[in-house]
């Protein structure tokens, strides 16, 4: 029965093993320093990457992946009458008052849906509205959905605290407002309101549900209701729809999404990215301080072991000396000083996996509260994967300096000194 | 008599402290399993010559010929691997590895050489130490030896690959008299016996006149051969 294969080793790795075996102890602290390097930079990206992820999903709750909308449009400065070559208007550019309604909304998302990678897509019409109950006023904005496609998109029912999505569909008059607003107004469910609309136009509505998420500013001022009644509300038919919102498999390809639509639709599209620059560049911003935290732990750790192999080499000369003499080439000798940076590097890799994993472990355990709970960090197999090829590529440097060194070392000059 | 090495007009000279002649003009020739000593005043230039024709050294004009190839002028690593197979070196002090046991320091080159099996190696290895008389002594560390049974350790491991050539810097300087007379006598049996080429660079007349030929040198020149 043979479990392990009869490994041949090159003589110049047998050297280098053997000058590590001679020093456990060292090795093993010039390891762990190793390994301090390769934890801080798994748990500091790990950090990032959880944190980005959970502010995207925060995000995603209310922001769509991309929004088909009609742009403003500027008029046009100039207006040179070509036909009577007579009379050429100049006028200042401002926006031409033009409406925000999209043309054949049900043909664009029919045919929206029916591109690639799209997962879904709806209809959607915001307008801000006065919320009144007897003399109790509060102003905010409602979104006139198709509410099951809506809560497709951005799951409302996880934040539902009372009342129910499907009785918006059977009260053609329902609203759901956020918790903020039925204190404000002292409403409960099935409680009726009356809301008035920019245009004028008043509606009294039914509560049939009541949301709560972790913005209170939004619990405030936020309701949802139907399709229809947002029309109404604004004065308008069937078809009026301002937006579309369209989610695909994954955000981040969303960019690559935006001419295709453009091109389809003749509307302009935005993606999140472009909508939330702000959001962006925090994502930026602690990604370069955390990179480079862990960069300058990494550079410390890289210096330990290349101080550590350049002492070896320097204690090491006439060993050097004799076994050229005996043949060893430069490239042995390179060999021979890099494996035993790498033997650090792969203990420390290894131990750097271990305590990065742990500390992970172990911040996952803490609660901070609000709507993340737990602390948004996960172990990541990307970051570990990277962690292994920085740390072994950082060791491998760090080696590689005093190993030229080390081949450069001439050893008749070693021999005559003594 | 088949000539194992060839020197023609090897010149070489020191530019520090100021430039220097050290070598002028060496021509030679050594044949097939003959036992060399070169002597000479410190400072007449052996040990520079040892070093010269050992391959490490290049900083030189003239030409060496190792069993009529001209190695002069050859790539560092190719210099290497001629030194692996075909030189064994022997020094003053025995530089043998520390970490490593008796044993593993004699098989290194060969393992370098890597023609035979690490089992074929081993057996070798133990062959050479039994010549030297030191083979109960190959698995403790090589720190551990006297210094004479260090430098038959460090005679064995330049025998391992069966050189042609073993130079030798001084082998019995740091010896007392029982082991330089030791030593001697490995020298002149690898001589006869093994047909191995020996050249020492040496101090000691004993040791110089159980050699089969000196050469004598003085201020960088070869003022006598015998």
């Amino acid at each position: 029965m043979k479990i392990f294969p009869k490994i041949k080793l090159n003589v110049d790795y047998e050297i280098a093993l053997t000058h590590i075996l001679a020093k456990k102890k060292q090795t093993i602290i010039v390891s762990f320093a190793a390994a301090i390097g390769i934890a801080a930079f798994i748990f500091l990206n790990s950090l990032v990457l959880g944190f980005n992820r959970d502010s995207d999903e925060a995000l995603f709750k209310s922001t769509p992946h991309i929004r088909i909308y009609v742009d403003d449009k500027m008029s046009v400065p100039l207006f040179a009458d070509s036909i009577n070559n007579s009379l050429t208007i100049i006028s200042n550019p401002k926006i031409v008052n033009e409406s925000k309604k999209l043309l054949n909304p049900a043909k664009i998302l029919h045919n929206v849906k029916q591109i690639e990678g799209v997962t879904t897509a709806t209809t959607w019409l915001n307008i801000n509205i006065f919320y009144n109950n007897g003399s109790a006023q509060v102003n905010g904005s409602s979104s006139g959905v198709n509410i099951n496609e809506a809560n497709e998109m951005f799951d409302i029912q996880s934040t539902m605290v009372e009342g129910s999505l499907q009785n918006l569909i059977s009260t053609p008059n329902g609203i759901i407002i956020g918790v903020g607003i039925a204190e404000n107004l002292n409403v409960r469910i099935d409680d009726n309101i009356s809301v008035v609309s920019p245009t004028g136009i008043v509606k009294i509505m039914k509560v049939v549900g009541m949301f709560k998420t972790s913005n209170s500013v939004v619990d405030k001022s936020k309701s949802y209701m139907n399709l229809s009644m947002a029309q109404q509300l604004m004065a308008q038919g069937p078809d009026y729809i301002t937006d579309i919102y369209v989610n695909v498999k994954d955000p981040n390809t969303a960019a690559s999404f935006l001419p295709a639509i453009t091109q389809l639709t003749g509307y302009n599209a935005e993606d999140w990215k472009a909508a939330n620059e702000s959001a962006e560049a925090s994502k930026k911003t602690r990604g370069v301080m955390m990179g480079s935290i862990s960069i300058i732990i990494l550079i410390v750790a890289a210096f330990t072991i290349y101080n550590i192999v350049n002492m070896t080499v320097k204690q090491k000369l006439h060993d050097i000396a004799i076994l050229k003499a005996q043949g060893f080439a430069g490239k042995s000798v390179v060999k021979i000083f890099i494996s035993e940076a790498l033997i650090i590097g792969i203990l420390g890799t290894i131990m750097g996996l271990i305590i990065g994993a742990a500390l992970v472990k172990a911040l996952s355990k803490v609660y901070i509260g609000g709507d993340k709970g737990y602390f948004p960090i996960e172990f990541e197999p990307k970051i570990m994967i990277m962690g292994i090829f920085v740390g072994l590529f950082v060791t491998f440097i760090a080696g590689l300096i005093p190993a030229k060194g080390a081949a450069k070392v001439d050893p008749v000059a070693i021999f005559r000194n003594l | 008599m088949q000539t194992i090495l060839k020197t023609d007009n090897i010149t070489k000279y020191f530019y520090t402290p100021q430039k220097f002649k050290v070598l002028d003009n060496i021509s030679f020739e050594i044949n097939k399993s003959e036992f060399v000593s070169i002597v000479g005043k410190s400072g007449s230039g052996k040990s520079t010559l040892l070093y010269v024709l050992s391959t490490m050294d290049t900083d030189y004009t003239g030409s060496i010929f190792i069993e009529n190839n001209l190695i002069t002028g050859l790539k560092q690593d190719k210099l290497a691997g001629i030194r692996n197979e075909n030189i064994g070196f022997v020094f003053q002090f025995h530089y043998l590895l520390p970490e490593f046991s008796c044993l593993k320091n004699v098989m290194i080159p060969a393992m370098k050489l890597n023609r035979f099996s690490k089992e074929e190696i081993e057996e070798k290895a133990y062959q050479k130490l039994k010549l030297l008389g030191i083979e109960e002594q190959a698995l403790k560390p090589a720190s551990k030896l006297s210094g004479g049974q260090q430098q038959r350790v460090a005679i064995a491991r330049a025998l391992i690959n069966e050189p042609k050539i073993i130079m030798c810097d001084e082998p019995t300087g740091n010896l007392d008299t029982k082991n330089t007379n030791i030593v001697m006598d490995i020298f002149r049996q690898i001589s006869t016996e093994l047909h191995q080429t020996i050249v020492a660079v040496t101090h000691d007349t004993d040791f110089a006149n159980s050699s089969d030929r000196i050469i004598e040198m003085q201020d960088g020149a070869i003022i006598n051969t015998q």
